[in-house]
């Protein structure tokens, strides 16, 4: 499993970088949430993979038997993606005013516009 | 109540009072500079409490050390803090009159005290995810404070900047999930405590790497730095001179922390690396300063250039060295701040900082030259003010480390940075121009600005003081040991 999703995350990492280089404005976006994805699928399986194991004492025990999953790459996890949503919308909105600067979303007509 | 978490509530709570309040600019005014004032004084009492007692901790929940998310109070970051204080103070005080309504009417107080917390909460984390948080706090508040304007040269810089500092951070949380994975930790002091049982193989060297690079575009370092001379002159002054102050000194800041903490015993290559770096940045920034035909876009190549200063010291890992390098990074924050400040003034009586539209300012307003005297010559270096007394520490430090190529490049870049300075005072203040103002000046303007001079002579007069109080930070972060026991209090891990 660990494998598969390594695998995953390279290829999501190689895409999202393949897409920054382009030129339009909406690869370049696409490419930042791959990225940001990539990077949340990395934490997730760098922190070590447990099927089905909750780390829940379960009752009358007084502490819990391993193995169980990790709670804290979760919840890096969880925030990250929070945290890359909001980005991601803001950037989005952001692409939209350039475009009604410049009428364009190609980033070299841009540049060549100053 | 534990002081340590006031710098940063104060900006939060500030910016809660600034949303639900009247949305009248004069009011919206006042309880931003009041809530500046409060978290000016909280950062001060925390330094005085840190400078008297040692490290403060926080361990936010109550949660033990490794477990929950701690907050640390060395010198250090006590010392940042109050300049983010101070500096918070003068500009939420420039914007009675420097700041245009209609950034006002769209939540410009808010966000500036949101980004004063993510400031705040970068330098006082003992965590390193947390610190992530903050970067992104700060970063989505400078985002929208880059982008509220609507002209076509402010929105292109706007987007550059969002792109490359997303990159920079999905690096960083790279970093992290591989690190968490190796170690199963993301507190600092514990971090540092395992790194000291691991051999420093490939994997710490990639970690290494990744640091470098996520901090070094973040503190616009050669060859990342090429952003930063693009954005930040096209924000009004008051917007750039909180970034150009504060967001390259909290990547400054990540890199010292992380490498004294986790990488002190790295290869000798991996610190010429940075050492190499620092002294590109210092040529490649000036001599792209010389070329400049405009004030803010100078200010912004010398403010790359002089970053290079500011990491000498680490790449060194000398005290003296480390010690030079800090004070040059509390001077700079005031100068290149107040610098940008000054630009301001030109922006409102001249709308615009290119020199073809500046000059005769010392025959039309002189006082306004002689204030603005301060800071140029401070950053230029010359006797008896702040930024003479650092650059004198840092070469002294790097020839008694023996590194004599660098205290050359050093001493080039000094003269460099007259020169530019020079040409400053010269293309603004002294050319004989038939430019008419277009808007007369207000008193109140300059007030920010004679405050910020007054910390810069400050520095300059209490040198030995802020010498004496980095080089007890330098040796706190080159002994990282007391760290490590103020955040964990001895439970070491099994």
């Amino acid at each position: 499993m660990e494998v598969i999703l390594s695998i995953t995350a390279g290829v999501l990492y190689c895409c999202g970088i393949y897409l920054l280089l382009q030129r339009r404005l909406s690869q370049l976006i696409i490419g930042l949430g791959l990225l940001s994805n990539g990077t949340n699928l990395l934490i997730f399986t760098a922190g070590g993979l447990t099927r089905s194991k909750a780390p829940v004492i379960p009752e009358g025990a007084e502490s819990i038997v391993p193995p169980f999953a990790d709670p804290v790459p979760q919840s890096l996890v969880l925030t990250a993606i929070v945290i890359g949503f909001g980005v991601l919308a803001f950037s989005l909105v952001l692409a939209h005013r350039v475009h009604m600067a410049t009428g364009t979303d190609d980033i070299d007509d841009i540049e060549a516009g100053t | 109540m534990n002081l340590l978490i006031l710098p940063i509530i104060v900006p939060l709570l500030t910016a809660v009072i600034l949303m639900l309040s009247s949305s009248r600019p004069i009011v919206q005014r006042w309880i931003s500079f009041v809530g500046s004032i409060v978290h000016a004084i909280c950062a001060a009492v925390l330094f005085l409490r840190v400078e008297s007692l040692g490290i403060q901790v926080l361990q936010s929940g109550s949660w033990p050390a490794p477990f929950g998310i701690s907050f640390v109070a060395d010198l250090l970051a006590a010392m940042l803090v109050t300049a983010t204080g101070i500096v918070g103070v003068a500009v939420t005080g420039f914007a009675f009159s420097g700041v245009d309504p209609r950034r006002e009417s769209s939540g410009y107080h808010g966000l500036l005290q949101v980004l004063l917390m993510g400031v705040s909460g970068a330098f006082l984390t003992g965590d390193l995810f947390n610190l992530y948080v903050w970067f992104e706090v700060m970063l989505v508040a400078s985002f929208v404070l880059m982008a509220l304007h609507r002209t076509r040269a402010q929105i292109e810089a706007a987007f550059k900047y969002v792109t490359l500092n997303l990159v920079a951070s999905s690096m960083f949380l790279t970093a992290l999930g591989l690190l968490y994975g190796r170690t199963g930790t993301l507190n600092m002091a514990d971090l540092s405590s395992v790194f000291q049982t691991l051999e420093f193989g490939p994997f710490e060297m990639v970690m290494a790497l990744l640091f470098l690079t996520a901090f070094g575009v973040k503190a616009a370092l050669f060859p990342l730095f090429f952003w930063l001379p693009a954005t930040y002159h096209t924000p009004p002054a008051a917007v750039g001179a909180i970034f150009a102050g504060l967001l390259t000194k909290v990547g400054v800041y990540s890199l010292i922390r992380i490498f004294t903490l986790l990488f002190p015993e790295a290869p000798a290559g991996l610190y010429t690396l940075l050492l190499a770096q620092a002294g590109c940045t210092m040529v490649v920034g000036l001599i792209g300063a010389l070329a400049q035909k405009d004030f803010r876009r100078m200010l912004s190549f010398n403010l790359v250039g002089h970053l290079g200063y500011t990491t000498v010291g680490l790449a060194l890992l000398t005290p003296a060295a480390m010690a030079a390098s800090l004070f040059y990074v509390v001077h700079h924050i005031f100068v290149i701040t107040n610098l940008y400040l000054i630009s301001g003034i030109f922006l409102r009586i001249r709308h615009s900082t290119s020199f073809s539209s500046l000059g005769s300012i010392y025959k039309e307003r002189p006082w306004v030259a002689v204030i603005a005297m301060v800071p140029l010559f401070s950053l230029a270096g010359v006797p008896p003010l702040s930024g003479f007394i650092g650059k004198l520490a840092l070469i002294q430090a790097t020839l008694s480390a023996g590194s004599y190529v660098i205290a050359g490049i050093i001493l080039l870049v000094s003269v460099l940075t007259l020169l530019s300075m020079a040409r400053l005072w010269d293309q603004s203040f002294w050319k004989p121009s038939e430019v008419e103002d277009k808007l007369p000046m207000t008193r109140v303007i300059l007030a920010p600005i004679i405050f910020l001079c007054v910390v810069t002579i400050a520095i300059s007069l209490g040198a030995e003081y802020v010498y004496s109080i980095t080089l007890r930070a330098s040796e706190q972060l080159l002994q990282p040991q007391e760290y490590i026991d103020a955040v964990l209090r001895g439970r070491a891990r099994p």
